[in-house]
């Protein structure tokens, strides 16, 4: 009777290598099949990104497959917007619907189509779409995520911790994470902080809250929100008295020895000091005379001051030190502010200084930089940095990224062994990324791509009088380096027709009804809002979606995607690839599983929206639909002459790599491959990217950059000046008047803070009436709205206490089971609270976008998502109430218009009984049916 | 036949790395995926998209607030799926012999054929490593993995548990802990793994490796020397912060005379 | 524990059951005949009543007799192979006694059996270190005090009745007493559990639960009742097992409804009692999910 299970039970019929896309960190899956069903999902040992490994998210893959909430046909509305009451319709008819409704606009007025998508990986192709319709209004969801972080990295150092770098993990000795929970990278971090630890690297987390990440770190500062630039500026302080800098690495690679014009009544202060050519100078050590940077061996002077014509010039780091050294930023002056001791400041600086300075190490690998001199060693200074939404998502959040990157920078951290490194197709200055293209005219496509990075006010998308072209508002004078768009304004900008109303509102994997808006019930309004004559003020609203989530119960029109296991995709090298800092790759997504609904993968309806419309470069010579499908185009579509979508296998004989003719067996090849290619960066190209010839010359046989183009780290970022300059009232494009002081103030080209309660000034009086911070943070297994409708992770995150301080539990007489009301300027919610000791004493805190409207996501209406879980975003408005000034400034970064979701303040107090959640938003009908009463996965 | 073998031929276990689970539950879902379509009856979840979900799972993580006497708050993340112990007590009760421990390799299974779902099992486990599914009315536990460590289907590489190939933070490590020279052995050995609830005599197989601080965790500088600056107090270092300048001219002083000397 | 009724009323009636059973087969009451056979008829639906309802509790009834294999080393097998043997040798003997007179070493043997199955049925909590409330020589005491004082009381034997009542209630006592301190002497703590405490460490508390859905567990083994909730229940259940019933037997007067009465109370008083048993016995599993002392420093 002894007891024998097969230890041997066949695994799967077939192994099936595709990209996972629970989230957007690009990971790779082993997705197993068995009788034609998913049985397992694994990763891919193989792939780059995750090793093998995989989250709970990607596991959960199956039941995201299989999910009762997946549309099932195109749906047209029945109902009142908002209600989910659709009727199913053949494709045909939608398309034609849509055709219909979009062909008008872009023969009259193609601004009036607003065309927005969240995290999809094809913004290549979307962004390329919009272009050609001709519509100035697109953009993707970078505004309200990251943009501080991206376009901080970006015109500092020609690259980012959001996406395009990471910590050189083998050598960095001490590493420093702030204001992160998961990040996109989620798997190749944890892989990081493992390898870190493993190493007896040391791990200092900057995070009001300790959870994940932060939790394992060796040590942990509970920052107080906010207040991140003023902590890093007080260590620059503490260092740069200390004279712990890396003077050599600042005269080579920064723009630290530039001449700044320093004239008081000068109409250029603060400008570079640009011979003929416009290029910048720097004064000879050699001959005490200006010479461009470029200039043949010369050794520029780091501390020098000249006069010309009367005018007379400084360098970037007499300007800093003059800055820096001021006792604004001693670490006794910050540290309340702060809420960490000048004690830990000093400390943190000092084991900074003793890793980068007494520790460095050096790899024995000689390389050549762009002036062609040959170093025989790679020094480097193994300390790092990361950072995310927590420096981001707040109205200081560019200036306070800038300030992390001026702090890496004086450390001569930034890609040398040890420290931060770019990820192809970075490093990539601002100055060769194009400029926002913004000005529509009837019947045409726009000459270039929507979105880019100003290098002045003349990028600006504003018409003569200065009004928006956008309808989100994006690189006008209130946020003009707003480099990824601003997808929070659209639909209350597009509401109030201001700058002006819009016909049809496009939109592609957002959940803008919920959880990716402030203020979602206002939003929930706005959309249902009707005009005088009855018409809704935004009349027509498209919604491309694969699940039955918030949004698509407010669209006209539903076009149902595929679940990513049934269809095409790319993660390529002209979006957001899977390139390591060794490594350029990208990947593809393909069907493992055929769609047993009347579905269609979005990005083939594109190409044929765009067909039907007639847009340029979707028609071919005779007219017809140039791309079959979206693998079609995958394969077939070039950028530029021999740039395609997917930079491996090019060439018919799939021996190419970046540059190369469409190769028809591309995608075969790919998936032979294990679903990703990957070409490495030759050994002697792995550091000092932006200046190392063999890196430079790989990038651009690759394709990543046109020709090698060296250039510095902005330590002072001119484009700023610029603004600073218009907003004195010097140069012909002239911001609104009421905008001036705030713009005078934020665009310091040198990193800044200012306490970030709405208008930019260091003042850090207390709004003492709303004392506390409110965050969320990203649950690691759960993915924003879209994993509710997962059975497995559900139960992990069904709901979301707000966590509270133990000072503040005590001081309101909370208990274990209390709810609470929070509320601030804006509006208030009633929420269960549980207690914390590792937070924040001013700060409370919840897991993101688990509240659920009731009805939606095929989840039972009763759903412990909606009736005990909820969204601080009823909290957040996109404008702050009235300052002194009278006006409203609204809820963003001044400079890149980065959406302030973590500004939050709110007050607490004890609420009565036992739920249920706040605001309870009237339930949605569902145009899905409700899933099964017991799973029993595996056998049913 | 619910007698405890003596001694096992391997002790095959977990060891769980507190210090670096960073508490993502990557282990739980991989746990459910696998042996939903795995060992015996599938991983039951009732009321699934309902007011109140609840299914069956081999493996969940808790967390725990750590309050030091004085320094940091820590947060330790807990993974907690069955210990395959020695003194396995819910071997010992089950009136079927349905519950057993392996004599091969000391893997506590259950013969799903053979049990009556009387979940006298689990209330004799201190753990709460069992649970009875609600669907098939049998008692589900971890099993080690055992249809894949042993899988002649699977490649060598992933001849180990779903939740150990899954682990991004790699705090899962497996092996037998039978043969000192093993991973496990000596990770538990250097690191002073631990038994949990070791009074209650279960004699657990798996080992939790302790957080390595749980004050304010400022271990390992990364020169190796220790700095805790989690209390300001920075002596080894502080004559590194010693000013060269206090004025911003003195300042731009020392660097003119620093860089004169490259 | 999760005090599920089907056990409360399994393990109550059945010690009921064999707690008459065992005195009948003594020869109390003097009884033979038709008289008998329904006496024994009442112990049987008792005793085999409650053993059948303890079915309700399998996850898969149909193969209970699986149950019977492991008794070397269960005592839920042992429960069960001995409450059958039971049942047939109270069999013979009831046969005897009602068809002639009742064989002395038989009853003895047969009665003896069934403090025997009580004693197995005690054992399976008894034997669970994980219950430290459960694990200790008072439980099988507290057991076999009941059915004692049951099945004195109903057959009908007031000297002996009135003595067993009165053990039974000074047993109870001594179990809720001592079985509140079980826990904090057993050495499981939250700290034992997560190996997290130690020198320098104020306190280790649950911040999340590992799901924010319900589990098997947290539904089988974390129940906590409130402290006055409890109180009130062991008063009304003390009172209604032994001080009432005590009190109306030492009465002289013998109206009709009192022996009804008194055997009513008598057994409110036990199912309030296994209620308590159960709700009150904290299992150590509830350390993990936040319950039994995790307290506040
Ligand atoms: N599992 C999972 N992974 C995800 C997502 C998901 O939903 N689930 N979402 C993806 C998306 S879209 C994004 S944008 C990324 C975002 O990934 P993250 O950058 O990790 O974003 P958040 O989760 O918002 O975490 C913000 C962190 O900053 C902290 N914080 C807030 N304010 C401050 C501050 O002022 N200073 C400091 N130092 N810290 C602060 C918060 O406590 C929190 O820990 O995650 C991606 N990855
Ligand atoms: N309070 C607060 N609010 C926040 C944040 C925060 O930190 N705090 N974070 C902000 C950030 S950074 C972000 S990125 C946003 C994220 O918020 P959203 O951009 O709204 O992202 P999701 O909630 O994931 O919703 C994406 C939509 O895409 C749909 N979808 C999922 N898969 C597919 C697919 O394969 N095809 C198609 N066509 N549709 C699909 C889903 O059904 C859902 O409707 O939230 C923002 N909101
Ligand atoms: S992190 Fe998780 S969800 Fe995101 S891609 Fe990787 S496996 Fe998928
Ligand atoms: S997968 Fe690893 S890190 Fe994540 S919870 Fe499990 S053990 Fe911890
Ligand atoms: S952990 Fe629990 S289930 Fe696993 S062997 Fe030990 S006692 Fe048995
Ligand atoms: S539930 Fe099954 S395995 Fe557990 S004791 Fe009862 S019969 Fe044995
Ligand atoms: S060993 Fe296997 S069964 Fe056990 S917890 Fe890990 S994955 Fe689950
Ligand atoms: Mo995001």
């Amino acid at each position: 009777m002894k007891h024998s299970p097969d230890l041997s039970p066949r695994v799967s019929d077939e192994i099936r290598k595709t990209t996972c896309y629970m989230c957007a960190c690009r990971c790779g899956i082993n997705v197993h099949l068995l009788d034609g069903k998913v049985r397992y999902i694994e990763g891919n040992r193989d792939h780059p990104v995750n090793r093998g490994v995989l989250c709970a998210k990607g596991s959960a893959g199956i039941m995201q497959h299989y999910s009762p909430a997946r549309l099932r046909a195109p749906l047209l509305r029945t109902g009142e917007r908002g209600e989910g009451k659709f009727r199913e319709i053949s494709w045909d008819e939608a398309l034609d619907i849509a055709v219909s409704w979009l062909a008008p606009i872009r023969r009259t007025a193609p601004q009036k189509l607003a065309f927005f998508t969240g995290r999809d990986q094809s913004q290549s192709l979307t962004s390329w779409w919009a272009q050609q319709f001709g519509t100035p209004n697109y953009a993707a969801h970078g505004g309200f995520c990251s943009v501080n972080v991206a376009a901080a990295g970006i015109y500092t150092l020609g690259g980012s911790f959001w996406e395009f770098g990471q910590p050189d993990w083998e050598r960095t000795r001490l590493f420093m994470i702030f204001g992160v929970a998961e990040d996109h990278d989620s798997n190749p971090i944890k892989l990081g902080i493992s390898r870190l630890k493993e190493r007896g690297s040391r791990v200092i987390a900057v995070n009001p809250v300790r959870t994940g990440y932060n939790a394992i770190a060796d040590d942990w500062v509970g920052i107080t929100p906010g207040t991140d630039g003023l902590f890093v500026l007080s260590i620059v302080h503490v260092l740069l008295k200390a004279g712990k800098i890396d003077l050599e690495y600042l005269s080579r690679y920064t723009n630290a020895a530039f001449l700044v014009d320093a004239g008081p009544g000068s109409t250029k202060r603060g400008m570079f000091l640009r011979d003929a050519d416009g290029r910048e100078q720097v004064l000879d050590v050699r001959t005490g005379q200006p010479k461009p940077w470029t200039a043949e061996g010369v050794i520029p002077n780091l501390t020098g001051e000249i006069t010309r014509d009367e005018v007379p010039y400084q360098t970037v780091l007499r300007l800093m030190v003059g800055k820096y050294l001021s006792d604004r930023y001693a670490p006794e002056t910050v540290a309340a502010t702060c809420g960490v001791s000048a004690g830990r400041i000093r400390g943190i600086a000092a084991e900074l200084a003793d890793v980068a300075f007494n520790n460095s190490i050096t790899i024995e690998q000689p390389w050549v930089d762009w002036r062609g001199v040959r170093h025989e060693r790679m020094t480097g200074r193994p300390v790092s940095f990361h950072a995310m939404r927590g420096i981001s998502a707040h109205s200081n959040g560019f200036q306070t990224c800038r300030a992390l990157h001026l702090l890496q920078i004086l450390l001569g951290s930034v890609e040398v062994p040890g420290g931060f490194r770019f990820k192809p197709p970075y490093p990539k200055p601002f100055s060769v990324h194009p400029s926002p293209c913004g000005h529509p005219r009837p019947g045409s496509s726009l000459p270039g791509p929507h979105l880019g990075f100003p290098k002045g006010p003349e990028d600006l998308c504003i018409d003569r009088d200065g009004k928006p072209t956008r309808i989100d508002k994006a690189f006008s004078w209130e946020n003009p380096l707003s480099a990824h768009g601003m997808m929070h304004m659209v639909i209350s900008n597009a509401h109030a027709g201001s700058p002006y109303p819009i016909d049809t509102l496009f939109l592609y994997m957002a959940n803008l009804a919920w959880n990716s808006s402030m203020n979602p019930t206002g939003v929930m309004s706005m959309l249902t809002d009707r005009d005088e004559s009855g018409e809704y003020r935004i009349p027509r609203l498209i919604c491309a979606d694969s699940y039955s989530s918030e949004m698509v119960a407010f669209a006209d029109l539903v076009l149902p995607d595929t679940t990513y296991l049934e269809r095409h995709d790319c993660i390529s090298l002209l979006d957001r690839p899977i390139s390591e800092a060794d490594a350029a790759g990208d990947a593809v997504r393909w069907p493992v599983v055929e769609p047993d609904r009347d579905v269609r993968c979005f990005q083939s309806v594109l190409l044929e929206l765009g067909a039907r419309l007639g847009l340029p470069g979707f028609i071919g010579d005779d007219g017809t639909a140039k791309y079959r499908d979206y693998a079609d185009y995958i394969v077939n579509h070039e950028r530029r002459p021999g740039i395609g979508p997917l930079a491996g296998f090019r060439d018919p004989q799939g021996t190419g790599k970046g540059r190369g003719a469409p190769n028809p067996g591309q995608i075969e090849a790919y998936i032979a491959n294990g679903g990703f290619w990957r070409d490495p960066v030759p050994e002697a190209g792995h550091y000092y990217k932006p200046w190392n010839r063999d890196y430079l010359d790989w990038a651009v046989s690759l394709g990543l950059l046109d020709s090698p183009r060296p250039y510095v780290f902005n330590l002072y970022l001119e484009v700023l000046q610029k603004f600073r300059l218009a907003a004195e009232g010097f140069g012909e494009l002239q911001p609104p008047d009421r905008l001036r002081d705030g713009l005078a103030a934020a665009m310091d080209p040198l990193p800044a803070w200012w306490n970030p309660d709405g208008k930019p000034s260091e003042s850090t009086d207390d709004t003492s009436e709303f004392p506390l911070h409110a965050l969320t943070q990203r649950p690691p297994a759960m993915y924003h709205s879209w994993g509710s409708q997962n059975a497995w992770l559900r139960q992990i995150h069904g709901v979301n206490p707000l966590y509270v301080p133990t000072s503040v539990w005590d001081e309101h007489g909370f208990e274990d089971g209390d709810w609470a009301y929070v509320e601030s300027p804006h509006g208030r919610i009633r929420v269960p609270v549980a207690r914390m000791d590792a937070l924040n004493p001013h700060t409370v805190w919840t897991w993101n976008a688990i509240g659920k409207r009731s009805g939606a996501w095929a989840l039972h209406r009763n759903a412990p998502e909606s009736s005990r879980g909820f969204l601080l975003n009823h909290l957040i408005s996109e404008l702050h109430p009235p300052k002194g000034d009278g006006f409203r400034w609204s809820n963003s970064d001044p400079i890149t218009g980065q959406a302030a979701w973590f500004d939050l303040r709110v007050r607490i107090r004890k609420a009565p009984g036992d739920g249920p959640a706040e605001p309870a938003v009237p339930a949605q009908s569902s145009p899905v049916d409700p899933g099964p009463d017991v799973l029993r996965f595996g056998r049913d | 036949m619910t007698d405890l073998p003596q001694n096992t031929d391997r002790r095959l276990g977990l060891v769980i790395d507190l210090d670096i689970c960073v508490g993502c539950h990557a282990c739980v879902i991989s746990c459910k995926g696998w042996n939903t379509t795995a060992y015996g009856a599938p991983l039951a979840d009732s009321d699934p998209y309902g007011p109140d979900p609840s299914g069956t799972f081999l493996n969940r993580i808790h967390t725990f607030e750590v309050l030091p006497d004085d320094g940091t708050p820590s947060v330790v993340h807990f993974p907690k799926s069955c210990l395959h112990c020695d003194d396995a007590p819910c071997v010992t009760v089950c009136p079927t012999g349905a519950s057993y421990k392996r004599t091969e390799d000391g893997i506590v299974l259950v013969n799903e054929d053979d049990c009556i779902g009387c979940g006298l099992c689990a209330w004799a486990c201190p753990y709460g490593a069992r649970e009875l599914d609600p669907a098939a009315g049998i008692m589900k536990k971890c099993t080690l993995c055992v249809d894949r460590i042993y899988n002649d289907n699977l490649p060598e590489e992933d001849r180990e548990p779903a939740c150990v190939r899954t682990c991004p933070a790699n705090a899962r490590h497996f092996g037998d802990f039978s043969d000192p020279d093993s991973s496990v052995s000596r990770m538990t050995r250097e690191r002073n793994g631990l038994d949990l609830m070791p009074e209650q005599g279960t004699r657990p197989v798996n080992k939790y490796l302790p957080p390595r601080d749980l004050g304010s965790r400022s271990g390992n500088t990364g020169n190796g020397n220790m700095v805790a600056a989690s209390d300001g107090s920075i002596d080894v270092l502080a004559p590194l912060l010693e000013p060269v300048a206090e004025s911003p001219s003195g300042l731009l002083g020392w660097i003119d005379r620093t860089l004169s000397r490259f | 524990m999760h005090p599920a009724p089907s056990i409360i009323l399994f393990t109550s009636i059945s010690g009921l059951g064999f707690g008459l059973l065992g005195v009948l087969c003594l020869g109390f009451p003097a009884v033979s005949g038709r008289e008998a056979f329904l006496w024994f008829l009442a112990g049987y639906v008792l005793a085999g009543g409650g053993l059948s309802l303890s079915l309700f509790h399998l996850g898969q009834p149909t193969r209970a007799l699986k149950a019977f294999t492991q008794w070397r080393s269960s005592w839920l097998s042992r429960e069960a192979v001995v409450s059958i043997l039971t049942l047939s040798v109270t069999g013979i003997q009831a046969l005897l006694i009602i068809f002639s007179s009742g064989n002395s070493v038989l009853g003895i043997a047969a009665s003896a059996l069934c403090l025997a199955t009580v004693f197995c049925t005690a054992m399976i909590y008894a034997q669970l270190k994980t219950v430290p409330r459960w694990n200790h020589p008072l439980t099988p005491l507290q057991f076999l005090a009941f059915a004692i004082a049951g099945g004195t009381l109903l057959a009908g034997e007031d000297q002996a009745a009135m003595a067993a009542l009165a053990i039974l209630a000074c047993v109870q006592m001594a179990a809720w007493l001592i079985g509140d301190q079980r826990l904090l002497n057993s050495g499981s703590t939250v700290e034992s559990a997560t190996r997290l405490g130690g020198p320098g460490v104020r306190s280790v508390r649950l911040l999340e639960p590992p799901h924010t859905g319900g589990n098997y567990l947290t539904r089988e083994m974390v129940f906590v009742v409130g402290r006055r909730h409890s109180r009130v229940i062991r008063t009304i259940s003390i009172a209604s097992i032994g001080i009432l019933p005590l009190f109306l037997l030492a009465l002289p007067l013998e109206p009709p409804w009192v022996r009804p009465l008194i055997v009513a109370l008598h057994i409110n008083g036990v199912l309030l009692s296994r209620w308590l048993f159960f709700a009150e016995a904290e299992h150590v599993v509830g350390l993990y999910y936040g319950k039994h002392g995790s307290v506040r420093p």
